[in-house]
């Protein structure tokens, strides 16, 4: 049976379907295989971010309709053989998704597939739940400021409320994936610290992604970053991060920037 | 204020994580909370709104449940400076 990770942060533009598309393509390239869906029903952008935009027959709401197969729906990877992207429709109806259909599809793809990465929309609404339900654990993509920490906390009560697992009583495992982070910033005390942000949430980290030029070239590309520049530090970030969450004790290292001479003159102080 | 000062800046981040840990602490103890509470604040402060300026952190409710009976706690501070009425104010 695969493990079931949704990848969400309430707050848009944090890098949840680009983290799916790193963690994921990380993850299959191990030899696991892996299978990424888009929850974002009306605005899927999963696809395009794995180059695959031009491939997408079928959807998840046509599965769930029943008007196509799962194997049809199924994109595999050019790149990575293990590696396959069930896309979201780009129809307007919110209600296309039924909790019935996609419980059923997760509980097939769960069959197939060693993981089942969710990537959740923005918000808390209906997708969101739906994109967390089936959930075995949970990335919590985060950026180093206050609004996102926020919606970051409002859906860790999601979690622990809404989801199958915590409705069972069951545990759900969380973790929080820092993303553009400036390590610059966070020393002049101009940003919150990973120790800020890990207090605030109380859940353990993932890792620390930089904020880093390659990540966007990476999706112009339509590439995960991970595949297509894995020995950039935005890369490696993702990789280690992969390597965590299938239970490697891996250390953490927070990114750190030298204290500039004119910081150190005009006596700016880290947080 | 020392020369010193002009070439300090005053770092932000401890500011944002004091303010996250205020509000998230207040919105945790209202997150087990049914939705009465919340709908009957924001109502209350509309009605009070229309004849009073009102800021909304002066306005504090909550519901405690018992067994038989629940009681509805509303506490209104109304601050002298502003509690003029609106029209006579306009």
């Amino acid at each position: 049976m695969g493990k079931v990770v949704v990848v969400t942060s309430g707050k848009g533009g944090v890098g949840k379907t680009t983290s799916t598309a790193a963690l994921g393509a990380a993850v299959a390239k191990t030899g696991k295989r892996v299978a990424l869906v888009d929850f974002d029903v009306g605005l899927r952008n999963l696809d395009l971010i794995m180059g695959a935009e031009r491939r997408v027959v079928f959807d998840l709401v046509n599965v769930i309709q029943g008007t196509a197969k799962l194997s049809q729906a199924l994109i595999r990877d050019k790149r990575l053989e293990t590696l396959y992207l069930l896309p979201a429709s780009q129809t307007r109806d919110k209600d296309a998704l039924t909790e019935e259909g996609v419980a059923e599809v997760i509980a097939r793809l769960r069959q197939v597939f060693d993981y089942v990465f969710c990537d959740s929309p923005a918000g808390i609404e209906r997708g969101a739940q739906l994109a967390m339900r089936f959930a075995d654990e949970a990335v919590i993509v985060t950026n180093p400021e206050v609004s996102s920490v926020r919606d970051s906390d409002r859906i860790i009560g999601l979690l622990d409320a809404r989801t199958m697992r915590a409705e069972q009583g069951e545990h759900i495992a969380k973790h929080v994936l820092v993303t553009r982070y400036d390590a610059a910033r966070a020393a002049r005390g101009e940003m919150l610290s990973i120790d800020d942000v890990l207090e605030i949430l109380s859940v353990p980290l993932l890792g620390i992604i930089p904020e880093s030029q390659d990540v966007l070239r990476a999706s112009n590309l339509g590439a995960p970053v991970t595949l297509s520049e894995p020995t950039n530090a935005a890369a490696k970030a993702y990789l280690e991060a992969a390597r965590r969450l299938e239970g490697e004790d891996l250390p953490v290292i927070v990114p750190f920037e030298r204290k500039g001479f004119l910081d150190r003159l005009l006596g700016r102080r880290a947080a | 204020m020392s020369i010193l000062d002009l070439f300090k800046r005053r770092t932000s981040a401890p500011v944002a994580r004091e303010r996250l840990q205020v509000l998230l602490a207040y919105e945790r103890r209202s997150r087990g909370q049914p939705d009465l509470v919340s709908v009957l604040r924001e109502e209350i402060l509309a009605v009070i709104a229309k004849h009073v300026q009102i800021d909304q952190d002066y306005i504090q409710v909550s519901m405690d449940r018992g067994e038989t009976m629940s009681t509805l706690e509303i506490d209104i501070q109304i601050p002298n400076k502003s509690a003029v009425p609106l029209a006579m104010a306009g």
